[in-house]
């Protein structure tokens, strides 16, 4: 079970209220969302999506597709995080900028960008090519933060002795990358890329059936065909869509994540074997595979000879790494002043564009985004209520979490948005429509967050501690209240800042839903900025998505914040 | 207790020409503004080639930095080292270091660890894993060449350790509290197996500077011992050690070293005058790290052996490591309960009636010894003026910061827990203030 506590700590966030790097990186995000709204103007009004098959062969295919996209995105996202991460911890003045601009990225609800994305990406390429771009785009940025964080935190964790010992025996900077910095990043980086995986399927479903009025956005793949099979209410093709995506999802997790987790062990820091090493079949059918052993032996040993040879050529006096009191170089202050003075650039002239919204405009963002807002706290709450029961069971009962554990992963793994064209199929006929059917794609898209960290968090509660509970002879209700509550209280609150992230996001997809041929809307800020989209009304495509942002980052920062800081002093039981 | 240089013997070298190692001037301050640091001040010391030296001191002297300083590892911010004569820039080829923590890389085996130094001076494939095993086996870990660290016990890990050092065959060889992390039976056969290749000449080093807190490790391995004093890091004096190899601990030249070396490091107690003009100067007088529950416990332990004690001898019996020992020392100093006189300790006849009173009657006592102290005399007068309602620690906090900088959270901290214990006053954790403790 230790498995839940370390895929669901996101990072901890930055300390502090609103600071003035903040303001700044609002600009660069105005600016940046301008730069996409400004190139939507060119945007093709009728944009005709691909033939989806229902056939169930056409499904192999599709997982492929989608499959591929994922993969281009991760690989993407990898080589991103590795020179973000090292310019942050090598350069102060870098990090001074990147730490703070992470910490924002890594908040904002990235489904928000998908119009803008998309429309730009689509006014200047060939449309087959922009949606696909876009979806690998839309990904990447779903994958990418915690990945980058994740080896920042390894880079400027590294033990100082370990540093200091590739100081004094002289390892060139590839020898350390290879041989020091990477093994050190490797678990955490792998446990990171497993979240992102999982993250990023539901942003690749989001991006793959997205269609907005005369435009349609959707590519061949498991996404779009499932929609599409709900779309024609054909269940037995949703049946087969959704066991294609979860033997998808398993087979990726059987296949490659469970022996990469298994190798990665000898990676592990502590000087004690652990009493539980992670296991993989596949990987000890491998291990005793002589083919591989050979190609080892043969090619990458020699290989990684040569190339160490080559960097040691490459680089002949060795420098002591000092992280994070290198001067940053000129070549990229140079490039961060040319970048500064467009966002500056950008920047007023967003604001120029929202200037011209009208205070009638303005209100019906705003209420969108109040409306918005409360549908996303119901979703908690509801979330809260069903998942904290179950998860205190499954964490306190062994017996039960035999049982129920491997079910709740499975289902867990299948992203809410598969399920949204499906769900809506029935939730759209129920009174209420799609304003109580968007509460409900949120909660399929919070839940699981919370009711893992729940879990994580039953599961840590001391032995000692229960026993004495026990002993004390409490009543239910105290016990909750001196025991369980307090300790879960840490974990609760992690769950609650990711499920938050999560419902945002959904804000967007469930807000605005294209089903049959009829469009469903209901008031919020997914539906503004989707409406904006769709009728080509930019700045208010502008000021929605801006300030969905800035909501988002604003609630973190004064509320979610200040709870985690008061959970990890108070409450933490370590 | 000059009768040490009767035995002087031949292990001893003579005086080199010119030094391998000078060190002239060499400072190191951290940060900038209120946050500066220093935490070594001008620092002279020559190494010859032959020598086994080492640098002792209490933590926080900086013994730790200069040793980074002398191997490149870390720059100077004033003076200069020179190894050869020639001015260090970078980290010092001709060095390595051996690590109390022992730096090996969790994930590499004994053999990929000691290659990998190997490897990054370019040897080639076939001759570094020769001389890896070679020198795996010479410290006697032939059977563990591809065992994980996490395998070994603390005393192998750090004989891996040795084995990487000596692999690069290093001039100068540098230990940093070398066996501080391991075991008793490990560290004196460690340390037997290192004099043992030292004075065979076994290993192509000239010379070895080793950091250490523990004075009878110095007394047994060193050549000369470099005493070193805080506050900040400097050289207080240089003794050297002139009893022949093997030492004995039970020989009375040992023994007499040792104390000399205690003496050198503990310092002598201030009078009452000194004491009194330097509580004059208000928030400026620094309050050793202490537990006062702690200090009770040392007081009792003091009383039951007569009221005197050698001070050494007696943190051995309570286990206690130098940098626990002497804040409790200094405290008890502080507070009149006992004096320090040549590495002896004394109970004072106040200490006497401390440890001889109730629980009660200690705290009042301890509540009229503590006020003398301008930080908590402070607080409390503070308090004492706003007796309605609590004050912020913040409150006290920025006013310390303003007197003594950096220190005053840990000042403030110790004065807290003095403050508390005496019961004189309360602090609440959750407000983050201080009040009166009215029953």
């Amino acid at each position: 079970m230790t498995r839940f506590r370390f895929s669901f700590r996101p990072a901890p966030p930055q300390s502090g209220a609103l600071a003035p790097a903040d303001a700044l990186i609002l600009l660069l995000l105005a600016a940046l969302i301008y730069a996409g709204v400004r190139m939507t103007i060119h945007a093709p009004a009728v944009v005709t999506g691909p033939e989806i098959t229902l056939a169930p062969r056409a499904l192999p295919w599709y997982a492929l597709l989608s499959v591929g996209r994922m993969t281009a995105a991760y690989l993407l996202s990898l080589l991103f995080s590795v020179a973000y991460a090292y310019a942050a911890a090598r350069y102060h003045a870098a990090r001074r900028v990147l730490m703070p601009l992470l910490d924002v990225l890594q908040s904002v609800p990235i489904l928000s960008f998908l119009p803008v994305v998309l429309l730009s990406l689509v006014a200047v390429l060939p449309q087959a090519w922009a949606a696909e771009l876009a979806a690998i785009v839309l990904i990447f940025t779903s994958q990418v933060w915690n990945l980058t964080f994740s080896f920042y935190q390894s880079l400027t964790t590294l033990p100082q002795e370990l540093r200091e010992a590739a100081a004094v025996f002289r390892f060139r900077r590839f020898l350390r990358f290879r041989a020091v910095e990477l093994p050190f990043a490797a678990i955490p980086l792998l446990w990171n890329s497993v979240m992102s995986w999982a993250g990023g399927w539901f942003f690749l479903m989001a991006s793959e059936s997205y269609r907005v009025g005369t435009r349609d956005f959707r590519l061949p793949g498991l996404g779009s065909y499932l929609q599409a099979a709900a779309d024609a209410g054909d269940l037995r093709a949703v049946g087969w869509g959704i066991g294609a995506l979860v033997l998808v999802i398993v087979l990726l997790d059987q296949l490659v994540w469970r022996p990469l987790l298994a190798w990665a062990d000898r990676f592990k820091v502590e000087m004690i074997e652990g009493d539980d090493p992670p296991r993989s079949w596949f990987r000890d059918l491998l291990a005793g595979s002589r083919l591989l052993a050979g190609i080892s032996a043969r090619v990458v040993v020699p290989l990684s000879e040569h190339l160490d040879g080559r960097a040691r050529a490459a680089e002949p006096v060795p420098s002591l790494d000092r992280p994070g009191r290198e001067r940053t170089p000129p070549l990229l202050v140079a490039a961060g002043a040319v970048l500064a003075l467009v966002v500056v650039y950008g920047g007023v002239r967003a604001v120029a564009m929202l200037a011209t919204l009208s205070a009638a405009s303005w209100r019906e963002l705003m209420l969108g985004l109040g409306a918005t807002f409360l549908r996303v706290m119901v979703a908690l709450l509801a979330a809260l209520v069903w998942t904290v029961p179950l998860g205190v069971a499954i964490g306190t009962n062994r017996r039960l979490a035999a049982i129920l554990q491997p079910l709740v992963q499975v289902v867990a793994s299948v992203p809410a948005t598969a399920l949204f064209p499906v769900l809506l199929l029935g939730l759209l006929r129920l009174p209420g429509g799609l304003d109580i059917a968007a509460i409900v794609l949120m909660l399929l898209g919070t839940q699981w967050y919370l009711l893992f960290n729940v879990i994580a968090g039953a599961t840590a509660i001391p032995q000692d501690l229960r026993a004495t509970t026990e002993l004390l002879r409490l009543g239910r209700w105290d016990r909750w209240r001196t025991l369980v509550l307090p300790a879960l209280f840490p974990y609760l609150v992690t769950g609650l800042i990711t499920a938050g992230g999560g419902a945002w996001n959904a804000s967007i997809v469930a807000e605005h839903v294209v089903f049959g041929e009829r469009t469903y809307m209901t008031r919020g800020v997914g539906a503004v900025i989707a409406a904006a989209t769709n009728e080509a009304r930019y700045p208010q495509l502008l000021a929605g998505t801006l300030l969905l942002v800035v909501a988002v980052v604003l609630v973190n920062r004064t509320f979610w914040q200040r709870l985690y800081r008061v959970a990890e002093e108070r409450y933490r039981v370590e | 207790m000059s009768n040490e240089t009767v035995t002087a013997a031949a292990v001893s070298p003579p005086p080199a020409a010119a030094p391998l190692l000078s060190v002239r001037g060499v400072g190191k301050t951290y940060g900038r503004g209120a946050k500066r640091f220093t935490a070594i001040r001008d620092v002279d010391l020559d190494i010859a080639s032959g020598e086994f030296v080492c640098l002792l001191g209490p933590s926080g002297c900086g013994k730790s930095t200069l040793l980074r300083i002398i191997t490149g590892l870390s720059v100077a911010t004033t003076g200069h080292v020179r190894y050869r004569g020639e001015r260090l820039v970078g980290v010092n080829p001709h060095a390595t270091i051996v690590f109390q923590t022992f730096a090996l890389y969790p994930w590499l085996t004994v053999a990929q660890n000691v290659t990998i130094a190997l490897k990054a001076r370019g040897v080639a494939a076939k001759e570094r894993e020769e001389r890896a095993a070679k020198l795996i086996d010479m410290v006697g870990l032939g059977g563990f060449a591809s065992a994980y660290p996490r395998e070994l016990s603390g005393g192998m890990r750090q004989k891996v350790g040795f084995a990487r050092a000596m692999a690069v065959e290093p001039e100068l060889f540098c230990l940093d509290e070398p066996f501080s992390a391991l075991d008793v039976l490990s560290a004196e056969s460690l340390r037997g197996e290192l004099m043992e290749l030292w004075l065979d000449r076994v290993l192509p080093t000239k010379a070895i500077l080793m950091v250490t807190h523990n004075i009878e490790e110095a007394v047994l391995m060193a050549d000369r011992i470099v005493v070193m004093g805080k506050d900040p890091g400097h050289i207080l004096t240089e003794i050297p050690v002139a009893l022949a190899h093997p030492r004995r601990r039970k020989d009375p030249h040992f023994q007499a070293l040792v104390d000399r070396v205690y003496a050198a490091v503990a310092g002598k107690t201030k009078s009452e005058a000194e004491m009194a003009s330097e509580a004059a100067q208000r928030l400026h007088q620094r309050l050793p790290d202490a537990e006062l529950g702690a200090l009770a416990g040392f007081v009792e332990k003091l009383a039951s052996d007569g009221g005197t004690a050698d001070i050494y001898r007696l943190g051995g019996e309570l286990s206690l490591a130098l940098d626990e020992l002497l804040p409790i020392v200094e405290a008890g100093e502080l507070l009149g309960l006992l004096r320090v006189h040549e590495g002896d300790l004394f109970l004072t006849p106040l200490g006497q009636a401390w440890a001889d009173a109730s629980i009660l009657a200690r705290r009042e006592l301890v509540a009229g010894r503590i006020l003398r102290q301008p930080t908590v005399r402070w607080i409390y007068e503070t308090l004492q003026a706003d007796a309605e309602s609590g004050v912020d620690r913040d409150q006290f906090r920025e006013v310390l910061a303003g007197e003594i900088g950096d220190q005053a959270e840990e000042q403030l901290d110790i004065a807290i827990n003095w403050g508390r214990y005496a019961k004189l006053f309360a602090y609440d954790d959750d407000t983050e203030e201080l009040y009166l403790d009215e029953e």
